[in-house]
């Protein structure tokens, strides 16, 4: 058991490094789904209201791809259905990034070294980063559980609610597992299991759109993709409606299948390498390397790629079932009003455009953020110092990052609603329609950029926290999006994420004037942003 | 202009840490610097802020003329920089690191370039990722000595290299300085200052206890020695200029001051020397352990003794 030597010494070392982070997960983890649980229950006060909650959730297409499968009437079904698939993202986030943190994070900055110069076995170091991550999985699930619990729901739905989650983040920190023995980078490992989160998204959205509905109307059965995705599982256990416990059984399989991996490749690779080999490069800079700018579009090239085409299948996915939305507001008429009471005059396809690029659009911001925090990784890691010793300056400098994560964010959003009006064009035959389809989603841009301003300021002026920080307001803008009105937040609160500022085309006309406040206050923000960091000291790397 | 630095009671604070407590340097144009003080001096933070890259709280610098945080950009073309930590991007070569530092300066000769390689024996085609430090050092030095610069500066440049490498750096380093190029070289180890440098100055706790030619500070330095001897030494109890005598049937261990050093080493071939080793002291030891108090009232502040 040598290999093993020195495991909860390093899972106490992880959980001190980590006791704001992870902590800060739980609390929010568990307070969103209790607030969502708050909500619901509020929402569905009689079982007629909920009857038809949840025939329209297994009727409608767009809350199939984003909620996934309705699973009968009960309080406790409607409320998971409603926010399970989103906590399951978050929570596979904190497991991935609590994995790579703990694994390559210390190693590309030598503290592996350290500790593996020590008497710490080969095996411990990720050993006891799954503990950690698990761990907290865990936590989260039971916090969850409680939280229904709290709300007088039925003991086993809860129980299993909550199961579903840990196995969830479970599954994911293994993956990051396996992901940071195969990639050399944090970078690369977080990618990597961030890609394998989003096929995962993609392949329940897919079956679940594809679903079909039972004759019952309440419920929705999956087709197969959506049984190929850890994402799906959870809500393949259909808690509070059958509470189909053998589901775990596959979660199980995975997790001991992918950790085994992640330790046979860890005991075959050198410390520092990767399995991805490292090709040689060229004796000599092509000329195009040779800027601030250059050099910005080597690092930036691939994140801007990948994002890319995730933006564009989305776009795809999300245009071609566009037209479908016509045919279920004809046999919902309620639904109908309900959705032309927001935008009347509108069609039911254009407020579909309207409502999908919203939350394309805090996708594509993702982005943006990740782009801009690039700027914090480059100095903290120090790489950042040569390049300033040199004649290049620092507002240069910040502007050839600055560039090319504006031009991105317009290229993937662009890219997006390009694929979206194809698509529905394609499936419709209205081409014409495409042009307020991809108006939905330039009208968005304004509102990335500012969030990305946001990341820019405090870049600028409050290093330490940016990531962090950063992070966290795309968060609250995700949160604020999908829950805001179901939440029933105050309205000062809606307006601290810009995406509520935008109008909603093509279902209403475009007005401009948020646009440019939005723009101003981006403007405002960089300006923040360029005089802090003339002004402070460089981070120096550890 | 004949001085290439000046600092004056530089100082800054990280929090409560006071990590220059006025720091006076001076750096001659023409000359090979010494800039030494055992580690958490304040001989990376000093080079920092000559390089613009941090403020100083107080105090004064003048970089070649000018003022480091305020004209950066121009300064910068005339000065080449190797950090002592040195990070590159993970999937460029070495040679693509070295052109893209070479650049952002401000043009470079390719002639040159290879030559540097060259000497310092580096495989440019290699990923950074899978370089040693030694060999991520390697580029940033290439990429210094390959730039037509006026002022080298040096953060602990060589100690990732190996024996080889830092003699051909000594090399490089004295060629510039032959050419009436400008050099500060900070490090942790005397022996490699000895070998280069015109004058030193010696940082300790935030502050230049000493500034001057290492013949002026000759009486610091203490050598130790361990000799293998065919019979056992003797007389060397209480000898002048011997300190820490260890006597044993095979020969000795012991220090000894600097200007006794040649008539120790004669008297000691009387007794048959079968082996030597000599380690010059680091900075740390000689300051720690010999000199504590001497530096006490050097800088000031000494516990009554
Ligand atoms: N970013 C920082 N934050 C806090 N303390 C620092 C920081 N950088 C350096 N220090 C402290 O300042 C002192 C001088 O450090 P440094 O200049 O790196 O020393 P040297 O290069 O001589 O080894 C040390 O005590 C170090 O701990
Ligand atoms: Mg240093």
């Amino acid at each position: 058991m040598t290999d093993w030597k020195g495991t909860w010494r390093l899972v106490r070392h992880g959980l001190r490094r980590d006791r704001v982070v992870l902590p800060v997960w739980i609390a929010a983890l568990t307070g969103l789904s209790a607030a969502v649980v708050a909500a619901e229950v509020a929402m569905y006060a009689t079982a007629a209201e909920r009857a038809h909650g949840a025939a329209f959730g297994a009727a409608n297409v767009f809350t199939r791809i984003m909620d996934g499968p309705a699973s009968g009437t009960s309080l406790g079904a409607i409320s998971m259905v409603e926010a399970f698939q989103k906590l399951a993202i978050f929570v596979a986030l904190m497991a991935a990034q609590a994995v790579v943190r703990h694994t390559r994070q210390d190693e590309e900055t030598g503290r592996a070294e350290l500790i593996g110069s020590g008497v710490v076995g080969r095996q411990a170091r990720l050993t006891a980063a799954l503990i950690v991550s698990v761990g907290a999985s865990f936590i989260v699930g039971a916090g969850v559980t409680m939280a229904l619990l709290a709300h007088g729901l039925p003991l086993e739905g809860s129980l299993a609610s909550g199961a579903a989650l840990a196995a969830t983040g479970a599954c994911f920190a293994a993956i990051a597992g396996v992901a940071a023995q195969v990639s050399t980078t944090q970078r690369g490992a977080n990618a990597l299991a961030g890609g394998v989160l989003g096929l995962s998204f993609l392949l329940r959205a897919v079956g679940d759109a594809f679903g079909t509905v039972t004759a019952s109307g309440v419920e929705l059965v999956s087709a197969w993709p959506s049984w190929l995705s850890p994402l799906g599982w959870g809500q393949q256990m259909r808690v509070f409606h059958q509470d189909n416990w053998a589901v775990l059984a596959l979660f199980s399989v995975l997790f001991v299948g992918l950790a085994v991996t992640a330790f046979a490749l860890g005991n075959r690779r050198d410390m520092g390498a990767g399995l991805i080999a490292d090709r040689s490069g060229p004796a000599e800079a092509p000329p195009r390397l040779l800027s601030p700018g250059g050099l910005a579009l080597r690092l930036q090239k691939w994140p801007l790629i990948t994002w890319g085409a995730a933006l564009v299948v989305t776009g795809v996915a999300f245009g071609a079932v566009g037209e479908s939305m016509e045919d279920f507001a004809d046999t919902n008429p309620q639904v109908a009003d309900l959705f032309l009471g927001v935008a009347p005059g509108a069609t039911i396809v254009e407020l579909y455009f309207a409502l999908v690029f919203s939350f394309i659009a805090v996708a594509a911001a993702g982005y943006t953020v990740q782009a801009l925090l690039r700027m914090r990784a480059e100095e903290v890691s120090g790489r950042l110092e040569p390049i300033l010793s040199t004649s290049v300056g620092r507002i240069a400098w910040l502007a050839s990052h600055g560039r090319f994560a504006v031009g991105g964010t317009v290229a993937v959003l662009v890219a997006c609603g390009g694929a979206a009006a194809l698509s529905h064009g394609v499936v419709s035959g209205d081409f014409a329609a495409g042009w307020g389809v991809m108006a939905a989603a330039l009208v968005q841009i304004p509102a990335v950029l500012a969030l990305g301003a946001v990341v820019f300021a405090l870049f600028g002026v409050a290093p330490r926290w940016a990531g962090a920080l950063s992070w966290a307001a795309l968060a609250v803008s995700f949160v604020m999006g999908q829950f805001g009105d179901l939440l029933e937040l105050p309205q000062w609160a809606l307006n601290m994420s810009p995406f509520t500022h935008v109008p909603a085309v093509p279902a209403v006309a475009l007005s401009y004037g948020p646009l440019v406040v939005l723009v101003a206050v981006a403007a405002v923000l960089v300006g923040v942003g360029m005089a802090g960091f003339g002004r402070r000291d460089l981070a120096i790397a550890a | 202009m004949d001085a290439a630095i000046v600092t004056r009671a530089l100082v800054k604070r990280y929090g409560k840490t006071v990590a220059l407590d006025g720091v006076d340097l001076s750096v001659r144009t023409g000359e090979i610097h010494g800039f030494l003080g055992p580690n958490g001096a304040g001989k990376s933070t000093t080079i920092r802020i000559l390089l613009g890259l941090l403020r100083s709280d107080s105090g004064d610098v003048t970089l070649l003329g000018g003022d480091p945080w305020r004209d950066a950009v121009a300064l910068h073309r005339r000065l080449a920089y190797v950090p002592g930590d040195v990070n590159l991007w993970p999937n460029l070569s070495g040679g693509e690191a070295i052109d893209l530092l070479l650049s952002l300066r401000g043009g470079f000769d390719r002639v040159r370039r290879d030559d540097m390689i060259d000497r310092f024996q580096l495989d440019p085609t290699k990923r950074c990722s899978s370089y040693s430090k030694g060999n991520r050092q390697k580029v940033a030095i290439v990429a210094a000595f390959a730039s037509d610069v006026d002022l080298y500066i040096l953060d602990e440049p060589t100690s990732g290299l190996d024996p080889l490498m830092e003699a051909v750096f000594q090399d490089v380093v004295k060629e510039q300085v032959r050419q009436g190029k400008t050099a500060l070289l900070s490090s942790h180890i005397l022996a490699e200052a000895e070998a280069l440098c015109d004058r030193v100055s010696i940082i300790r706790k935030g502050r230049i206890v000493q500034s001057g030619t290492l013949d002026e500070m000759r009486h610091l330095t203490r050598t130790s020695i361990h000799v293998h001897t065919e019979s056992p030494v003797r007389g060397m109890e209480g000898r002048a200029g011997v300190h820490d005598l260890a006597l044993d049937a095979e020969g000795a261990t012991f220090e000894v001051d600097a200007e006794q050093l040649g008539d120790v080493l004669a008297e000691l071939t009387a007794f048959g020397v079968v082996a030597l080793t000599s380690t010059p002291p680091t900075l740390e030891d000689l300051f720690l352990r010999h000199y504590g108090d001497e530096l006490a009232e050097l800088t000031g502040n000494g516990a009554g003794s």
